[in-house]
């Protein structure tokens, strides 16, 4: 293993969050508040509770995976697309370093920073609404794993992307509505029962379900299947990993 | 020399891209230890493409190279360690500092930090007081300094320059070059690439010359010169020529276009040519006041072989 090379990206990659201060960090924290003020405050005191749960205390943890979600897939898209773009890649490309060691050094950074940022907004909740975590180390997991495996689908998308249209299409036509959709702002029993089975499909659903269940036992859907299904998305992701870099899928030709 | 002494050894390398175009065609080349090895062709001539399959930002599709040994395939890792790479484009990481960017490469290498190392390295190019602007606050010139502090942070073995100097004015130009000959003493293996062809003859020890993905020759910069080159006598006459005697045919001599002028072409090992023809002169009663005699450059032989491959 090269170590230092995989700590010198991590370094790298990490002092851009420095450099971005306002846009890594407060950006995040004051869209969560606004959402605590309008679906929290306005309309949130108007909803009953939910399993026993404050409207405004069940929406934290779809606000965090929220967060997580599109913080991961950014952070991850930018951090491989922009060398891409700026042709600084060839550094990369001609160091001698492993694929995982890139991998682990790009997504390492941009897992950590979605981390810090959805830690944040778990400071920021706390203030607002009051929190329970009834199983704080299955919320530092489903944490880890999510915001690892979205960090890989946001580094696969940004060794896609070949303009910067491409790149701002995923998070926003993909990550955001599957996010609002997988159960966010509300508990998927509440649908009709067809639309239920639809949502199903939406692998969202399952993060969020199984982050939400470590904080108040409550679960849409079983909590192992929501392991397996991160486990699962996981395991996809670092195939097609692995397939980018076998190939030199639009990084060496 | 034997290949005993070569660091770089490429055998049959061969690329052709997705649309067709044939970048290299069966490359043979060994890249003496320690020496300046100039490679020189027109744009488009294969000559990054080269480079980059031996750095591993292209994938090797026919034949293989290797570095000190190594197979730059099988054991990238040693090879790449090894090789420090000055790209032709200014690409950096735009909001980065000159010190953060530097300390990256080293790090990307596998290079612990040594911050009296990367220190010297910016003092050597003169980027020390800049160590702290961002990328995008600099100079062409300074960004290509950049480039080659951060080729150099990590101490390789061997360096590339692909066209270290497009861009670049004439005093920085001076100032890298001077970096290049401290690199050779040493003992860093450096290639280069670049279309100022009289800063290759200044300091190159071998010449490779490349065209449509071909090497056409690889020689001694001095016997390239030597061999290739030729020398031209101009005979300043006292009196103007209508044509060129017959008695004069047997040289290769042409009159200028304002008939004063004699201009007599002749191979640096020719070692009587230039006493023959001006005895001659003064057999036939041609008055001449004045001599003088120009080599042709490494760009003339550059420019002579790759037309004649092109007919």
């Amino acid at each position: 293993m090269n170590y230092p090379a995989i700590k010198a990206i991590y370094i790298f990659e990490m002092s851009r969050m420095r450099r971005t201060l306002f846009q890594s960090i407060v950006s995040p924290v004051i869209s969560t508040t606004l959402y605590f003020v309008v679906f929290g405050a306005a309309i949130g005191s108007r909803i009953t509770e939910i399993d026993g749960v404050s409207y405004g205390s069940f929406i934290v943890p779809g606000l965090i995976m929220l967060s997580i979600l599109t913080e991961s897939v950014s952070n991850a898209s930018f951090g491989i697309y922009f060398p891409k773009f700026s042709g600084s890649i060839y550094e990369v490309l001609s160091a001698p370093i492993s694929y995982i060691e890139i991998t682990i050094g790009y997504v390492g950074a941009a897992a950590s920073k979605s981390i810090i940022v959805g830690s944040i907004i778990l400071l920021t909740a706390n203030l607002f609404v009051p929190i329970q975590i009834a199983h704080p180390i299955w919320m530092i997991t489903f944490l880890i794993l999510t915001a690892i495996s979205f960090s890989l689908l946001g580094f696969i998308l940004g060794i896609w992307a070949d303009n910067w249209e491409k790149l701002a299409i995923a998070p926003t036509l993909i990550i955001t509505p599957l996010a609002f959709l997988g159960g966010s702002f509300y508990s998927i029993t509440m649908l009709p029962p067809f639309w239920q089975k639809i949502t199903l499909l939406n692998p969202v659903v399952y993060l969020i379900s199984g982050f939400r269940w470590s904080f108040y036992e409550n679960a849409d859907v079983s909590v192992y299947v929501s392991v397996g299904m991160i486990g699962l998305f996981l395991l996809i992701c670092l195939m097609l990993v692995w397939f980018i870099f076998k190939t030199g899928y639009r990084l060496r030709v | 020399m034997s290949t005993m002494d070569s660091i770089i050894q490429i055998k049959n390398l061969s690329k052709t891209y997705a649309d067709g175009f044939q970048a290299l065609n069966s490359i043979s080349l060994d890249i003496n230890k320690g020496e300046i090895f100039a490679l020189l062709g027109p744009n488009g001539a294969g000559k990054t493409t080269l480079i980059n399959m031996i750095c591993g930002i292209v994938n090797i599709q026919d034949g293989m190279v290797s570095v000190d040994g190594h197979d730059v395939v099988r054991d990238y890792r040693k090879t790449r360690s090894m090789i420090g790479l000055v790209p032709q484009e200014l690409t950096s990481e735009t909001f980065e500092t000159v010190w953060g960017t530097v300390s990256f490469s080293r790090g990307l290498f596998g290079k612990k930090q040594d911050i009296l190392y990367v220190e010297k390295i910016l003092k050597a190019l003169s980027l020390w007081e800049k160590k702290d602007n961002t990328i995008l606050t600099l100079s062409g010139g300074m960004k290509r300094r950049v480039l080659i502090a951060k080729a150099l942070a990590h101490e390789p073995k061997i360096i590339f320059l692909d066209e270290p100097t497009a861009g670049v004015d004439v005093e920085l130009r001076q100032d890298m070059w001077e970096v290049v000959r401290q690199l050779k003493e040493e003992g860093v293996t450096i290639i280069l690439t670049t279309h100022y062809i009289e800063e290759a003859e200044q300091i190159a020890d071998r010449v490779g010359i490349i065209n449509h993905g071909e090497l056409i020759l690889v020689q001694e910069k001095n016997s390239l010169m030597l061999e290739l080159g030729q020398k031209h006598l101009h005979i300043n006459l006292v009196n103007p020529l209508k044509v060129i005697p017959a008695s004069l045919m047997d040289f290769r001599v042409e009159l200028s276009a304002c008939n004063k002028i004699l201009i007599y072409t002749y191979d640096k090992n020719d070692d009587f040519g230039v006493s023959s023809i001006l005895e001659l002169l003064s057999s036939l009663g041609i008055a001449y006041h004045d001599l003088d005699t120009k080599e042709s450059s490494l760009e003339e032989i550059f420019v002579d072989l790759v037309n004649r491959k092109l007919t």
